[in-house]
């Protein structure tokens, strides 16, 4: 089973990873041939976007889409799954799920720390923005903690700093693509 | 105490493990020297101790450039803390959060008498606290992590008044911090900040951490 996560020239994707191989996962830098792509949750918007298309992983990751390969994404990786991000005056996403990421309005921004999901159990997060889409599946304090669609499943948390429960949601993922 | 006679308290890989063993949220690494020496952070301590976590990691001391809080993020940490180098050039917290996005930025903010103190408290910055904090948080900082020089290290509760000050001015989270000395001054300062911060009551005994989370459950506060 291998994994090649996304990377965009910034922020630490060494977590992901670290997380994936303590499941005994081979990391590969092939997005369009691996069993699962991840699309990871840092930095913002604007240049994880540029970040994407400089490297070809846009593209890449609307192939697997559209062959139905498994995608999973991560926090930002999320939001730029989506049509539009309010984030950095308003980003284009990869269009892959229908719907938009906007700015919280309520309560401490940037939304940091441990929230529960539903009955799950709690997970890490740390957004400023979250997501609006017909297609969430899990919410955390009124906020989209998890939408699904089509080959895509992507999370506001961050399983890879959430603990065992986060292993656990990591697995899942991970099952899903070996359908 | 009151960040004088720091004590070293052993390896901070296996103090790593062992909290987050022990269901630690978050972990923090202060590396508080490193302006006063002039040195560069260990980045491969951060990579050793990132294999062993899976919570967040924050690790500051000396950071002063985006390239050396890229480094750190490289190495395995999740946010990165600036202190003396944020109040010598403001606009370095800027250029961390366009780099790194806010949630990765942490200023953090040791006051003395609600005056702001850097370089360890070694120095007197000439600084009103809940007007830095504002600050920092309009120049894109994440969190503020708010250390209390007159509490540190007292055991004698978190500074509920300086904390209240600067959670009150800000709509970023603020991590209380110094003075801890049981679950009650825990829960009083949860009731204020977003997080607290532990550490000298916890580093002779790191499983201490498990049943301290448990009498603060049992005072009322949500705890994972």
């Amino acid at each position: 089973m291998n994994v090649a996560i996304c990377g965009y020239g910034a922020g630490n994707v060494r977590s992901v990873e670290i997380a994936f191989r303590r499941l005994d996962v081979e990391i590969t830098a092939d997005v369009g041939s691996a069993d699962l792509a991840v699309l990871p949750g840092v930095g913002s918007a604007r240049a994880a976007m540029e970040g994407l298309r400089e490297r070809g992983h846009d593209l890449a990751l609307r192939e697997r889409f559209d062959e139905g390969r498994p995608i999973f994404g991560i926090c930002l990786g999320l939001q730029l799954a989506l049509d539009w991000t309010e984030e950095d005056g308003g980003v284009d996403g990869l269009g892959l799920v229908p719907g938009r990421s906007t700015r919280l309005q309520e309560g401490r921004v940037p939304r940091m720390g441990w929230a529960d999901v539903d009955e799950r159990g709690a997970f890490y997060f740390a957004h400023s923005y979250a997501a609006e889409t017909p297609h969430a599946t899990a919410w955390s304090e009124g906020v989209v903690a998890e939408a699904r669609f089509g080959s895509f499943l992507g999370c506001q948390f961050h399983p890879e700093k959430s603990g065992v429960l986060g292993a656990t949601y990591l697995e899942e993922a991970l099952s899903l693509s070996r359908v | 105490m009151k960040f004088q006679g720091l004590r070293d308290v052993g390896d901070p890989v296996e103090l790593g493990a062992a909290y987050s063993d022990a269901g630690a949220d978050e972990l923090v690494f202060l590396d508080i020297k490193a302006t006063l020496g002039d040195r560069p952070t260990l980045i491969e301590l951060v990579r050793r101790v990132a294999e062993r976590l899976a919570i967040p990691f924050t690790v500051g001391g000396g950071v002063r450039s985006a390239d050396d809080a890229e480094r750190l993020l490289q190495a395995g940490a999740d946010k990165v803390g600036v202190n003396s180098a944020a109040l010598a050039r403001p606009e370095l917290i800027t250029e961390l959060a366009e780099r790194l996005g806010s949630q990765a930025v942490v200023v953090a903010i040791d006051a003395e008498r609600g005056r702001v103190r850097s370089h360890a408290g070694t120095v007197s910055a000439n600084r009103d606290a809940t007007a830095w904090a504002r600050e920092a948080e309009q120049r894109g900082a994440g969190e503020i992590l708010l250390t209390s020089i007159d509490a540190d290290g007292t055991r004698e509760g978190y500074d509920l008044e300086l904390t209240a000050a600067v959670a009150g001015a800000v709509r970023v989270p603020v991590i209380a911090s110094g003075g801890a000395g049981n679950a009650s001054h825990v829960a009083d300062a949860l009731g204020i900040a977003q997080a607290a911060l532990l550490a000298s009551i916890l580093h002779e005994n790191p499983q201490r951490l498990a049943s301290l989370r448990e009498e603060v459950r049992e005072l009322g506060v949500p705890v994972r």
